[in-house]
This record gives structure tokens, sequence and C-alpha cells, in this order.
């Protein structure tokens, strides 16, 4: 459906856009971009979403508004993200300045045998954000894109809604923890402190 | 508006046992019988509100704020409870505390038979995926339910689900 050509690799561009983090609060949604972020090096401030497939983005949306001071960033994948597309409003509506929602794109459901996604066909993902008022949007198709893409993600005030566009090779599964109750313990102790287990 | 025989008090009453509890996010999919609480939490500073396109986005937004340290609560009428399923299993793997206020249609002196199956099948609902309901079909009893609904669902990190009786809310009317 497109004249771009896409060469950028999902696990390195994962790895591109964390590199500058900082302090930023993650949530990843489940399948590839958790194993992506579990590939660039496991924290305690990722949330790695295993199921609740369509949740990432207002899941990031409550946490960004539960910490107004820190910025919150979501990766996803555009399986995921066309889950749960009302997210597209709700966040517009609730316009969290901290939150940026990057949704790796390659166009597949990659754990279930690459079938074709809505983006493959067309849909496209930042255009709908922006009809829902993002007032910050973003494709990016190359590695320029990309460099310029990061500082935005990291420190622009949002909300903000970018596609990455990635080929459609496989990456070997990397799997960070997968018990919940670990992941919330050591997510609300390294924000919280002592407040964690209160 | 308390007790002056044109508004029930319960709403008000709900809505005092929220801020008590330090619920700090309201999230809803408007009810007629949520119509006090959703603009009172609008109106008050201290609570952020969201309004969602539909119901299981709450459950998802309430997880990510408990896991940035704040309390909320969930409002839907009893039709929004089925959207809610799959995401009960973010809620249970993780031990979120899950606050959900639910009022109900498809009972009592229902008009609406579009209302009664998922009226009829939300308790059996939530219970399977694990949420423990309080039902209140007595206004008086409303608020201590819902404020022992607050402690089980925060202080010991469970999925409740508060079910608020038609017999409570009244009839809808359709007059012509």
């Amino acid at each position: 459906m497109t004249e771009h050509q896409v060469t950028l690799d999902r696990r390195k561009a994962v790895a591109r856009i964390l590199a500058d983090r900082g302090d930023a609060l993650l949530i990843t949604g489940l399948g590839s971009p958790t194993w992506d972020v579990a590939a660039a090096g496991d924290h305690p401030n990722n949330f790695y979403l295993w199921g609740a497939m369509g949740a990432a983005a207002v899941m990031g949306l409550g946490l960004a508004l539960a910490q107004p001071d820190r910025r919150v960033l979501v990766i996803t994948g555009d399986g995921e993200m066309v889950l749960g597309l009302g997210a597209l409003a709700t966040i517009a509506v609730a316009a969290p300045g901290n939150l940026a929602v990057c949704v790796i794109d390659n166009e597949r459901y990659g754990e279930t045998g690459m079938q074709e996604g809505h983006t493959a066909a067309g849909v496209d993902l930042p255009g709908m954000a922006a009809a829902a008022g993002w007032p910050v949007t973003a494709c990016a198709w190359t590695k320029d894109d990309l460099e310029a893409l990061v500082p935005v993600l990291h420190g622009d005030t949002g909300p903000i809604f970018a596609t990455v566009k990635v080929t459609a090779d496989p990456a070997p599964l990397v799997l960070p923890p997968r018990d919940g109750t670990v992941l919330r313990n050591r997510f609300r102790q390294a924000l919280l402190g002592e407040m964690a287990f209160e | 508006m308390k007790g002056d025989g044109t508004q029930p008090a319960w709403p008000d009453e709900i809505f005092g046992v929220l801020k008590e509890a330090a619920v700090e996010q309201v999230c809803y999919v408007p009810d007629a019988g949520h119509k006090v609480l959703i603009e009172r939490s609008i109106a008050d500073n201290e609570i952020t509100t969201v309004r969602l396109t539909t119901e299981e986005e709450g459950v998802a937004v309430l997880s990510g704020a408990w896991l940035g340290g704040q309390r909320g609560a969930l409002l839907m009428q009893s039709s929004g409870v089925g959207n809610c399923i799959n995401l009960m299993g973010l809620v249970q793997e993780c031990r979120f505390p899950l606050l959900m206020l639910v009022t109900m249609r498809g009972e009592w002196g229902e008009f609406n038979p579009w209302q009664t199956t998922m009226g009829q099948g939300a308790q059996a609902a939530l219970e399977a995926v694990g949420v423990i309901v309080h039902r209140v079909d007595d206004a008086a009893l409303a608020a201590e339910t819902v404020q022992a609904a607050a402690r089980l669902a925060f202080l010991s990190y469970r999925a409740v689900a508060v079910l608020i009786g038609q017999r409570v809310i009244g009839f809808k009317e359709f007059a012509k």
C-alpha cells in the first residue's frame, strides 16, 4: 500500500528509542514489543503486558495521570493498538502532556502466524490519532526519521502518537518475567519506594 | 440535595465514601444512575475524571493509575460489564485493586428488553472471572457497601464490583 521502503529492524529501533529513555516509565504491549523491550535490557520500571490485548495505551494513560512529573512511554504493536482504537479518543480528550505511545508497526500479527494486519491494508494510525486530536503525531520510515522521533518521544509535550514502520523479519524470543505480581511490586517499589507496600 | 425528597441521598453518600477512600481517578461510561457521581467527580479538583469510549479501557486506566500510586473507581451500567471481562486477566494476574460501581438495568421493572441479557448475566460473568460482587438493593445500605468494597479492593488488593440494583435507581421511564 505504500511507496516507502521498510528497512528498520524492530530490535534496533526499540533499542535506539530506549537508549535515551532517562527515567521514563514504560509499558509494553503483549507479544513482540514485550520481547523487543526485554531484549533491550530489563528495568524495574518496565511493565510488560503478557496479555490484556488492547490495554497498553490506556494503561499508560492512567499511569501518566497518576505521575504527571514523569514521562510515560507505551511501546506496543499495530495489532494490539487496533484492538483498542477507542483509546485514541479517550487519550486525546484526557490529553496528558507526559504520555507518548509508540507503535512498532510490522503490519502483521507476529505471534499468530504473521497474518496481515489493518495497517498493511493502509489504515493510518497516526492519521487517526491526529483526527482524534493528539497534538503530536509522527510516522518513522527511515533511520533519519527514527533519530528525529526519539527526542520527541522523550521530551515533547504530548500526548504523542508515533508509528515506527519495521520489517516483518522475525527476531529471537527474549522473555522478561511473566509473574504479574513480581512486575507490579518491583515497578511500584522503584517508583514509590516505601509507599509501594502500604 | 440530601434527603430533600426530590433527589436521593445515596449518590452523594457514595461520593463521600470515594473521597474518604482517597480515590483520585474516576473513569466512566455514563449511566443515568451515575449522573450525580459523575458530575461531582468532574467538579472535584482533586479527582481526575477519564471519559471512556468503552468500559474495559477503565480497567486498564485504573491498573496504570494504581501502578503510579493512585486509587480509582470505575463507573458503568450493567451493559458494560461484558466489555470488561478479558481485561480482568490483567487485574487478577497482577493483583491490582479494582473498584467497580455498576448500576443495574434489565431487572426490577425493566421496560427495555435489550437490557435484560447482560443485566441478568452481569453478576455471574463477573464472578466467573474472579471479581468479588456486592449487591445493593436498599438505598440506605449503598454507602456502607461501597465503603466495604473500597476497603476490600484497596487494602486486600482485589477486584470488587458493587452492583446497585435497579430497585434502588428506580424505573427508567419511557413515557411517550
